[in-house]
């Protein structure tokens, strides 16, 4: 057989996934165990992947539908690092919650494997199989809380749009099957010459399909509602890991099989940017929900990271993985302050709930501050060389518009993350919240934060990695 | 008799798909419904894969086909499963019911 061992990961965890439902079916009360075992998986195999494929240049392998590559290495090791934070600082949520279930972290694994796929995908069967692996597992994840009624029907509202968006990615890819001969995207690439009018048609059937998952405005519609009524975990792991992924997807599709038919696409891409940016800026102002507000902050922050997309450079495609790299990392201090607040083993996320919390947690209404900061952009933090690094590669394609819409829309949104800490820090205190967290959530705030607050300090380091990202040769 | 190419296929794909598509956005009754109109959609690309197939001599679009049929499977087993699951918490699947979350 070809260089299995570049499939190793992929091949480790759908092991370790059949293992542990064998083992979470006949072991009573395993719930505990399941858990530790699947972060010990997800490290194990981000461990294989560090080792076995990110010094790789590039190789396909089976037939060229897998593509290995730098790309590819440095998105699986984020997915998986993220989706083991996610897991480890959920536990004591979904024990209060009274859902600390074997299947939980089954299901965090199954999508994991499903967006790994996804990241490797050279071809359209692949590609879909990925897709619908990850989504077939968040459905359940929506769900997950399955006595209250928000929940399931943010599962119900997920299942049925995510259903409808891969029926149109897969139309689209019907289109460019039948007009390009082929499912593999290099192949694709080698026939563009032929009936170019047609290949739009799919193109922009699949555009479709993908922003739907990335939740990007015109198909934002179902991420408000979803990440409010699922619980606040998988709201986390919502807000980041499939992003990751759905962004690779993006970068893979866009610029291996069509970058010969940019002039098609990156119309669409600025409109899906411009509009995302602005709608999340304007229409997060009005929400008295702190998930729904991260709902929205989230979908002008796709917004930012597709602009780099939409600039055809490789400058740009490295500008949107850094955007996406200190997203996950805000956003994951952003929860681990959400999943802080509770009182006698109730959670809240209503806005007002924030009000008066420096003079009771002094260290954590800091730490929320700097994130809140970064989110909005403001210098020195790591936020604002987020959005540095994309404006200065969206300017050299001279994409004036673009950036201005952009700089305009981040003043907005600096509206409503300075309110929250107005409230936080200016309005009357309430009672105080139980601070009997453990340990590995204290971590994630504490580096979370850490990292961005001293970013600039070392900006190089990220530049270097993501550096050797050259999609475009 | 008129022959029967590659464009009468993809049309009745195409307006299978069209079928399914606007049979969820006009569906005011029940979720059943969503879930038939999904099903349609994939249908519909099933057909034009096969008939893309048949027509380029390639047999991946036909297991492509294979392998939608299979996730379509799947997707409608955890499409009902969520519904009994909502069905159990709210007492309806009237599409219209279906607003506890809004902002």
């Amino acid at each position: 057989m070809e260089n299995l061992e570049l499939v190793l990961p992929e091949i480790f965890i759908s092991l370790s996934i059949m293992f542990l439902l064998i083992l979470g079916v006949f072991k009573k009360d395993s719930s505990r165990l399941i858990q530790n075992i699947s972060l010990l998986v997800l490290l194990i195999t981000a461990v294989i992947t560090f080792n076995e494929t990110l010094g790789i240049d590039e190789v396909s392998l089976f037939n060229g539908s897998v593509i290995v590559d730098y790309l590819s290495s440095f998105m699986k090791i984020a997915t998986l690092i993220t989706a083991f934070l996610v897991l480890v600082i959920s536990s004591n949520y979904l024990r209060s919650l009274n859902i600390f279930k074997i299947e939980y972290p089954i299901l965090i694994l199954s999508s994991v494997l499903g967006m790994m796929i996804m990241i490797s995908s050279n071809d359209l069967i692949v590609f879909y199989m990925g897709l619908e692996l990850q989504s077939l597992a968040l459905y359940v994840l929506a769900t997950f809380n399955r006595d209250q009624i928000k929940s399931s029907e943010a599962g119900l509202k997920y299942f049925v749009l995510s259903a409808l968006s891969s029926g149109l990615l897969l139309y689209g890819c019907s289109l460019i099957y039948g007009f390009t001969g082929s499912t593999n995207f290099n192949v694709i690439a080698n026939q563009l010459n032929s009936n170019e009018y047609a290949l739009t048609f799919g193109i922009v059937f699949i555009l479709v399909g993908l922003a739907f998952k990335i939740s990007a405005v015109p198909f934002h519609m179902w991420a408000p509602d979803v990440y409010e009524g699922s619980p606040t975990s998988v709201t986390l792991f919502f807000t980041m890991v499939p992003k990751i992924a759905a962004l690779t997807v993006f970068i893979r599709f866009l610029y291996v099989p069509f970058f010969y038919l940019i002039d098609q696409w990156q119309t669409i891409l600025i409109f899906l940017s411009i509009a995302s940016m602005v709608f999340g800026a304007v229409a997060a102002i009005g929400q008295k929900n702190l998930k729904r507000l991260i709902a929205y902050s989230s979908i002008s922050h796709v917004g930012y990271a597709l602009a780099g997309l939409a600039t055809g450079t490789n400058d740009g495609i490295q500008s949107s993985v850094i955007y996406i790299t200190i997203y996950v990392l805000m956003n994951l201090g952003l929860f681990s302050c959400l999943l802080m607040m509770k009182r006698n083993n109730v959670y809240h996320e209503g806005i007002e709930d924030l009000s008066g919390l420096s003079k009771n947690h002094p260290i954590l209404s800091l730490s929320l501050l700097i994130i809140l900061f970064s989110l909005a952009g403001i210098p020195p933090l790591a936020g604002f060389f987020a959005k540095f690094y994309i404006f200065k590669s969206v300017l050299e394609q001279s994409m004036f518009f673009l950036a201005i819409v952009g700089l305009l829309s981040t003043v907005v949104a600096a509206f409503y993350y300075l309110r929250l800490i107005k409230i936080m820090y200016f309005d009357k205190e309430k009672e105080k919240f139980d601070t009997d967290h453990s340990m590995w959530l204290k971590f994630s705030l504490g580096v979370s934060t850490l990292l961005i607050l001293v970013y600039f300090v070392f900006p190089s380091q990220l530049i270097e990695i993501v550096s050797r990202i050259n999609i475009i040769q | 008799m008129i022959e029967i190419g590659l464009g009468h296929y993809l049309t009745l794909g195409a307006v299978i798909f069209s079928i399914g598509v606007i049979g969820i956005f006009l569906n005011r009754k029940n979720i059943i419904v969503i879930l038939m109109s999904i099903e349609l959609i994939l249908l519909a690309v099933n057909i034009n894969l096969v008939s893309f197939s048949i027509y380029l001599g390639d047999l991946s679009g036909q297991v492509f086909t294979l392998f939608i049929l299979t996730v379509a499977a799947a997707e409608a087993a955890i499409g009902l499963a969520i519904i009994v699951v909502y069905y159990r918490n709210s007492g309806t699947i009237r599409v219209e019911d279906i607003d506890n979350l809004k902002g």
